[in-house]
């Protein structure tokens, strides 16, 4: 990231964010109930939402970069996401899935459940930093000793 | 009585809240990830504000990393919070009805200064240590569901196809079990 940023370039982040955050209030993903409903096979609607938006980010990814060098604000080129594959991508996949059939919750929809008044999605919210600073700490570690962690901390 | 054509009954059994409000809700969701996409070229996944943020407190190598894109997150986040209060002040309080809006029967609906606001029944317990897998899986799994589930998905990348089809997979099973060992809500 350059550190001159075009000014433009945080009120467009809030304004995406911002009709990201309603997308997941109307589609009631920010109700971790409904999410425990679509792992119960009682209601399938889930996978509009996931297919949907990635459908139409998907025209985006596809398009702009045939059509663009760069985006406007920042001179990046236009890439799709792609992240190599290792077995950490199943590890922390699996994990995620425990943490996901569990409490109904994603990280993105838990930031949108707060916003709706859903205020003990706290739990939710504390859940994941702790979990976050943990692997962070694990991984941080891992790196500069060069050895795998055997402390369960 | 006139039986339902097939179709409309399949979608009122597999669809009990409809479909309008979730392929709604999903285009807006992917509308909100192609805004930053065009005008930045990054595609913005949720999770990764986990670990930006912590890099405010702490100065572990892995936080660190994300020292540069730490200050966007933080306003992509304090977007998607707005943006849903914004939905609850609008939609979920009835300022704005449209038939394409499902509002459902979860959880516990109460009032702050006008505006409806929801609360979730799921236990605290549920919450809090299922958010310790997530906060752990996310990020050593490289994204959740909007980094793999939308950004990855949509651009066709293999890995988070992959991603997405081992944590829904492991998901639909947690979610079996635990309500088959009667845990509710």
């Amino acid at each position: 990231m350059s550190r001159n940023r075009h000014p433009l370039f945080m009120p467009l982040i809030l304004v995406g964010g911002l009709i990201f955050g309603f997308g997941l209030g109307f589609s009631h993903m920010a109700r971790p109930e409904v999410v425990l409903n679509f792992l119960q096979f009682d209601d399938f609607g889930l996978l509009f939402v996931m297919f949907g938006a990635a459908i139409v980010s998907g025209i985006a990814f596809a398009v702009m970069p045939r059509i663009s060098d760069g985006a406007p604000l920042t001179g990046k080129p236009f890439e799709r996401r792609l992240k190599s594959f290792d077995r950490n991508v199943l590890i922390g996949g699996a994990i995620f899935g425990v943490g996901w059939g569990l409490s109904g919750i994603c990280p993105g929809a838990a930031y949108a459940s707060l916003g709706i008044g859903n205020v003990t999605i706290l739990w939710a919210l504390a859940g994941m930093f702790i979990g976050a600073y943990l692997q962070g700490r694990w991984r941080s570690r891992a790196v500069s000793a060069d050895s795998v962690a055997t402390g369960a901390d | 009585m006139v039986p339902d054509p097939v179709p409309l009954q399949l979608t009122a059994e597999l669809f009990p809240n409809g479909i309008s409000r979730y392929a709604i809700g999903g285009l807006l969701v992917g509308l909100g990830t192609v805004v930053i996409y065009l005008g930045t070229g990054i595609p913005a996944g949720a999770s990764t504000f986990l670990e930006s943020t912590l890099s405010y407190v702490s100065g572990q190598s892995r936080f660190m990393q994300y020292v540069s894109s730490r200050d966007w997150r933080l306003v992509f986040t304090l977007g998607i919070i707005l943006g849903a209060l914004t939905f609850a002040a609008t939609v979920q309080s009835g300022v704005i009805t449209t038939s394409l809006y499902q509002p459902g029967t979860t959880g516990e609906l109460y009032e702050v200064g006008g505006v409806t606001l929801w609360s979730t029944d799921v236990q605290p317990w549920r919450l809090l240590i299922g958010g310790v897998f997530v906060g752990v899986g996310t990020r050593i799994g490289k994204g959740c569901t909007s980094g793999h589930g939308v950004c990855g998905v949509g651009s066709a990348s293999k890995t988070s196809i992959v991603g997405v089809a081992t944590f829904l997979t492991v998901a639909i099973v947690t979610g079996q079990l635990v309500a088959a060992l009667g845990v509710s809500p």
